[in-house]
């Protein structure tokens, strides 16, 4: 087996999904496959922070709701965002009442949570897991960039954070649910890229590395899937993946099928640059369109690859570069 | 793949901004900007009791109050987005820093939050200034006791 590769001999399976998303994203492509959406961006609460708990917390309500669990029968709660200390994620623990590891992979934070879940329930330690992430786009930018109201200009290769949350819960391999077959856990790549503002760039060779990976770990190619996507690479980040696969050898006609949840996110408009990004992007892309797309059998085996740039504000304003990973999971049906 | 490579490959697949273009929107916009400025220099002369020289200071105050509605509203982000530097030269700009960072940091609180960071993004544009302020007069105070100039 191939460094980092993993694989469920009992295959947990996703028995129920909870996604929730702000106004802005009302216009995604992927809308109309998540389960509830906020007429304003702080969910009417007082302050980006709240608002940004209370969507993760609505995430996981409406996966319990919907596999009609109670909150006391979650064993265990994988969950991340990218606010500092990940306070967000600490108030839905306290608020669930669930054991809770948090975790950060920034935007590649949601499959994490899915992996150790699916560790957990594989070792037979878990009867219900809850794994998940979110991001609330003014208290994301607000700590990472400037003030939402600034007025500074961003590139092409600049994505937009999203507010959405998506969360999972994760039980024992069952029928007519995808399983979790095999995941990978991503390097940390570091290629010296320094551009906050051109993730795309950093995050692709992150996803390089997970894929093939994987792929060697797994004996598998491309074509062994009916859909491979990243996370949040953008439309710039997606394009340089692909030319990377490519120069690795893989036959570029597969290749060309691999799609990106944040270069889609908000279609063609340019308004959103370069796509989304963001924790939510990978949970609210995966936890929706994918789980149904394989609920619909359009698609019987996924790999999802959740892409996360590992910066904070102050190593860009030390010029440091931006370390970056991408975790995957590889999602069947049966 | 090594860093010198990927950044190669990464610049050939990365769209270039537009320099020219950016260029004249940035004309344009600071134009625009600048326009309205002197209208309001000729209204205040115009109708109150200023001269060309004593205008400038209610001219700053009106623009900055334009500039605070505008980021208010939830525009001047969209003008500094397709502007770029001829949004954010002009005073408005350094009002759209300051006032940017009272909306987000009111959460906070207005004495640690508003008050705390109010100059979080314009702070280093008034250190800078008064200390270039500073120079510029002594060089020139130099100049005046040399007898080279006077003031």
């Amino acid at each position: 087996m191939d460094q980092g590769v993993l694989y469920f001999p009992s295959k947990p399976a996703i028995i129920a999904s909870g996604v929730v998303a702000g106004p802005v994203e009302k216009q995604s492509v992927f809308a109309a496959d998540f389960d509830m959406l906020y007429d304003d961006e702080r969910a009417d609460e007082d302050t980006n922070e709240k608002g940004h708990q209370q969507m993760a917390e609505q995430a996981c309500q409406i996966a319990l709701q919907k596999a009609k669990i109670k909150k006391q029968d979650v064993d265990f709660l994988m969950s991340g965002d990218l606010v500092n200390q990940m306070t967000p994620s600490n108030f839905v623990a306290a608020t669930l009442g669930a054991p809770y590891i948090g975790l950060f992979s920034a935007c590649a934070t949601a499959v994490s949570g899915v992996i150790i879940a699916s560790l957990l329930t594989e070792l037979g330690g878990s009867r219900y897991a809850l794994a998940g992430a979110a991001s609330q786009h003014n208290s994301i930018e607000r700590q990472f960039r400037y003030p939402v109201e600034y007025g500074g200009q961003k590139p092409g290769t600049a994505q937009w954070t999203v507010t959405a949350a998506g969360y999972v819960l994760i039980a024992k391999g069952q029928m007519n649910s995808p399983a979790i077959e095999a995941a990978t856990i991503g390097k940390v790549i570091d290629l010296q890229q320094t551009d906050p503002f051109h993730m795309g760039a950093a995050m692709a060779p992150a996803a390089c590395d997970t894929i093939t990976r994987h792929l060697k770990g797994r004996g598998q190619k491309l074509k062994d899937y009916d859909l491979v996507m990243t996370g949040d690479l953008g439309k710039v980040g997606l394009s340089i993946l692909k030319e990377m696969l490519i120069k690795e050898g893989m036959s570029k006609q597969d290749v060309m099928k691999i799609r990106d949840g944040g270069a889609e996110y908000y279609g063609d408009d340019e308004a959103f640059l370069a796509g989304a990004s963001g924790a939510g992007c990978s949970a609210s892309v995966f936890f929706s369109y994918i789980l149904k797309q394989l609920h619909d059998k359009k698609i019987e085996r996924v790999l999802a690859v959740a892409t996360g740039a590992l910066l904070s504000p102050l190593t860009v304003q030390q010029n440091e570069s931006i370390p970056c990973t991408a975790h995957a999971i590889e999602i069947s049906m049966k | 793949m090594d860093a010198k490579q990927y950044e190669d490959l990464q610049q050939s697949l990365s769209p270039k901004p537009s320099i020219l273009k950016n260029c004249l929107k940035a004309f344009f916009v600071g134009g625009i900007i600048c326009t309205i400025g002197q209208l309001i220099t000729f209204f205040y002369i115009a109708n109150f009791n200023f001269t060309e020289k004593t205008a400038g200071n209610p001219t700053v105050a009106t623009m900055i109050f334009i500039s605070m509605l505008l980021t208010g509203f939830g525009l001047y982000k969209k003008i500094g987005q397709f502007g770029g530097a001829g949004s954010a030269v002009p005073v408005t700009g350094f009002g759209n820093a300051v006032i940017s960072a009272a909306i987000e940091h009111k959460t906070e609180g207005f004495v640690l939050g508003v008050g705390g960071n109010i100059f979080k993004l314009a702070g280093s544009v008034i250190v800078f200034g008064v200390v270039s302020a500073f120079v510029v007069a002594l060089v020139k105070l130099i100049l005046v006791t040399m007898g080279v100039t006077n003031w």
